[in-house]
């Protein structure tokens, strides 16, 4: 087992390298850069930008140099805490992503606790009521929560929460405590803003759990041994909890690999339409403007994520499954 | 069932060789029967015709009895049938010209279908609008005027287009009367005709979809079945390319990759190079179920078989292997589909998607993304209508299909 692990964790290296590179062109590809854009927005709205601290901050981050040295400086400031400067924000990169990380880590927690909390009960009553009434209309209500777009869904709510409840348009709190320290009203405040960008995010990974829970566990449900568990006279509910709920998880453990990048990355379009503080909107806008650090070290920091988020749902499942075989070689 | 038991008994005794008057009597040997039929050494092996329909039916067959039994899925699959055919004639489906702006009436609201005027039936009709500007808020304000009465002309002249770009025509299913209009969905804010937009957008929007699930497809097959098929290095290397791909974020990739399109490309270029990104984001999920397949069904007698009979690796994969679970590969294939349509719909939300004048649902919706549309014009978020419809369908399409395309099931 420890084999395994150490095995898994060297071959993530090769695989961030590569990622890194990617991410590295990506970013590079789109012609022009920051300050390209940069100078021409300010010429277009008739001011003159300062064309030498411009041409300072090219010559301090290279950009006269060749991309792979630039690359490798890149890197190289990971392993001492430098992500890059943030030209727009002219910040470094820490700093401007740090602030709204709490937030996004907030949201995103109160979503996938929503998510849990109402996707399993309603996939395990669909799964042991197949084909009634209620598994038909609960599947469709998940269905329909995949397929509307989810940013016209975040417009129409906030618009009856605020016409209904009174709750400011946007923002995941009330426009007062912007800027302000921590405190019992603020916190009050976000609270009562939450729940719309928890229900938005959460309605299409709702349905798709709920769709996931209820394949899994209608898979199990016909073996043999819910039979035999039957037979012995264990009450329905215990048998469904004991043993093919239980079974039917090993997808959900699996999937720790991709909720955790979502953690932190939250749904970028509806944090845009809803305005929320998260990460989301600052990773799209640092795109759209070329901010090639905070986007690169941003998404780099995303891969990072999702790498150790397979390797975490991997060894749990090598842990909790014996059925799954560690060498992956043909028997012949 | 129960009737041939009751039967049984009467008529048993019809069987036997002898009328039962010319029983022996007891203790008598009984009279030697022999059949004058024809001996059949494959009786036993014989099929009924409702059992042969059954047993010798293709595999397309036997999916098709299958799907037929999943009513959702098959309305589904009619209603998507009804949709990609409503595509290929859609100049003549639409009452007017994309393009066609009338700015008399800007976000005008939908008109109500009628049939009677003042008691007198006259087929259906719209009313006309009452126009006003609301000098308070300053609101274009359109309210049906009964005075006018516009009938709605079937087959008939409107509006110039031209039939897929190429062929300049003027006929249409339905149009507006002689000097009045027809806005059933109301218009935009350029005044141009919701409804004929959202018949012109279905187009580009469900042509995208299937362009870009091929590529996925065809990316998936290859890269997956020579992963699963050669295994060793290259699989290792698949799959961390695999991992890579999905480690990046969807959203942020599409938008970077939508950048690089230089400005300067044609919206068809550009929607082209829409589908290809949407298609490279998405073959990972198929290559894993490819390779995982693969992997199992490497194993098996038939393909030690192949292989000794001399076929090589693009034989053994392709016409032995792939086919074994292409329908099963299709069918999880049917259910991306959704998922393309609305990375479209969120790239054209962020601008970064298709570029007027190619007009697909997002970005039509791409108009309604402000609050003041809920508030007042609720009729520019339609297109969510046919979207939603599409994706629900190739969603219990795709299920009817996996669940028929299960031969273990």
């Amino acid at each position: 087992m420890l084999r395994y692990i150490i095995r898994r964790v060297l071959i993530m290296v090769p695989t961030l390298v590569v990622t890194s590179m990617l991410i590295f062109t990506l970013i590079q590809l789109p012609p022009g850069d920051y300050f390209e854009t940069y100078v021409a927005e300010m010429q277009a709205q008739g001011e003159r930008a300062d064309l030498s601290r411009v041409a300072f901050l090219k010559k301090e981050y290279g950009f006269d140099k060749p991309p792979v040295e630039r690359y490798l400086r890149w890197v190289g400031g990971f392993f001492v805490g430098d992500y890059g400067y943030s030209f727009e924000y002219q910040l470094p990169v820490s700093e401007v992503v740090g602030d709204r990380l709490y937030l996004t880590v907030l949201v995103s927690f109160a979503t996938i606790l929503f998510t849990w909390a109402v996707a399993f009960p309603i996939g395990i009553y669909s799964a042991t009521h197949q084909y009634s009434w209620g598994d038909y209309g609960l599947t469709f209500l998940g269905l329909i929560g995949i397929a509307i777009p989810h940013f016209l869904l975040a417009l129409v709510f906030m618009y009856f929460a605020n016409v209904w409840f009174g709750l400011s348009i946007g923002g995941l709190m009330d426009p007062q405590y912007f800027n302000q320290p921590l405190s019992w009203a603020k916190v009050g405040s976000i609270l009562h803003h939450l729940w719309i960008p928890v229900i938005i995010i959460g309605a299409g990974g709702t349905g798709s759990m709920i769709r996931a829970v209820r394949a899994n566990l209608l898979d199990e449900l016909q073996k043999q041994y819910v039979t035999t568990a039957r037979a012995k006279g264990l009450s329905p509910f215990k048998t469904l909890m004991k043993y093919p709920f239980r079974m039917s998880l090993n997808f959900f453990i699996s999937d720790i690999g991709s909720v955790l990048p979502s953690v932190v990355s939250g749904a970028e379009l509806v944090a845009i339409v809803l305005s929320l503080q998260t990460t989301g909107p600052l990773l799209i806008r640092a795109l759209q403007a070329q901010d090639m650090y905070l986007a690169g070290s941003f998404l780099m920091f995303l891969a990072l994520l999702t790498v150790i988020g397979v390797l975490i749902s991997d060894i749990a499942l090598a842990f909790l499954d014996p059925r799954i075989r560690l060498q992956g070689a043909s028997t012949k | 069932m129960s009737g041939d038991h009751v039967n049984a008994p009467e008529s048993a005794p019809e069987l036997l060789p002898l009328s039962p008057t010319s029983l022996p009597p007891p203790g008598a040997p009984l009279a030697h029967f022999v059949s004058q039929a024809p001996f059949d050494a494959h009786e036993a092996e014989a099929l009924s015709p409702e059992q042969e329909k059954f047993y010798l039916a293709s595999q397309l067959r036997l999916m098709w009895v299958k799907f037929k039994r999943h009513r959702l899925a098959l309305v589904s699959g009619v209603f998507l049938a009804v949709m990609y055919a409503s595509i290929v004639i859609c100049e003549f489906l639409a009452p007017y010209n994309y393009q066609t702006r009338d700015t008399e009436f800007i976000r005008a609201p939908p008109q109500a279908i009628h049939l009677f005027h003042e008691g007198k039936f006259v087929g259906p009709f719209v009313y006309g609008y009452a126009y006003r500007l609301n000098m308070d808020n300053l609101k274009r304000e359109y309210t049906p005027d009964k005075q006018k009465v516009y009938p709605i002309r079937f087959l008939c002249r409107g509006d110039g287009y031209y039939f897929w770009g190429l062929v300049p025509g003027d006929l249409h299913l339905a149009c507006p009367a002689k000097a009045g209009v027809l806005f059933l969905l109301g218009t935009d804010r350029l005044g141009r005709d919701m409804l004929s937009r959202l018949i012109y957008g279905a187009r580009i929007s469900l042509t995208i979809g299937l362009i870009g699930v091929s590529i996925s497809f065809l990316l998936g097959i290859a890269i997956g079945g020579l992963a699963g098929y050669y295994g060793g290095v290259f699989d290792l290397l698949t799959q961390r390319a695999i991992e890579i791909v999905q480690s990046l974020p969807h959203i942020p990739i599409w938008l970077a990759l939508a950048a690089i399109m230089p400005a300067s490309w044609s919206p068809i270029l550009v929607y082209f190079g829409i589908t290809v990104i949407l298609g490279l984001m998405d073959w990972t999920g198929l290559a894993r179920a490819v390779r995982s397949k693969l992997l199992s069904l490497r194993e098996e007698d038939y393909v030690l078989a192949a292989q000794l009979m001399g076929a090589g690796t693009v034989r053994v994969v392709g016409r032995h292997l792939i086919p074994g679970f292409l329908s099963h590969l299709i069918a999880s294939a049917t259910i991306t589909i959704p998922t393309m349509i609305l990375g479209e719909t969120a790239l054209s939300f962020l601008g970064l998607g298709l570029r007027p004048p190619i007009t697909s649902w997002g970005v039509i919706l791409n108009e309604a993304q402000n609050i003041n549309v809920v508030a007042l014009y609720p009729w520019l978020m339609l297109p969510v209508v046919p979207v939603v419809l599409v994706i629900l369908a190739f969603n219990f399409f795709g299920d009817g299909l996996r669940d028929a395309a299960d031969p273990y099931n």
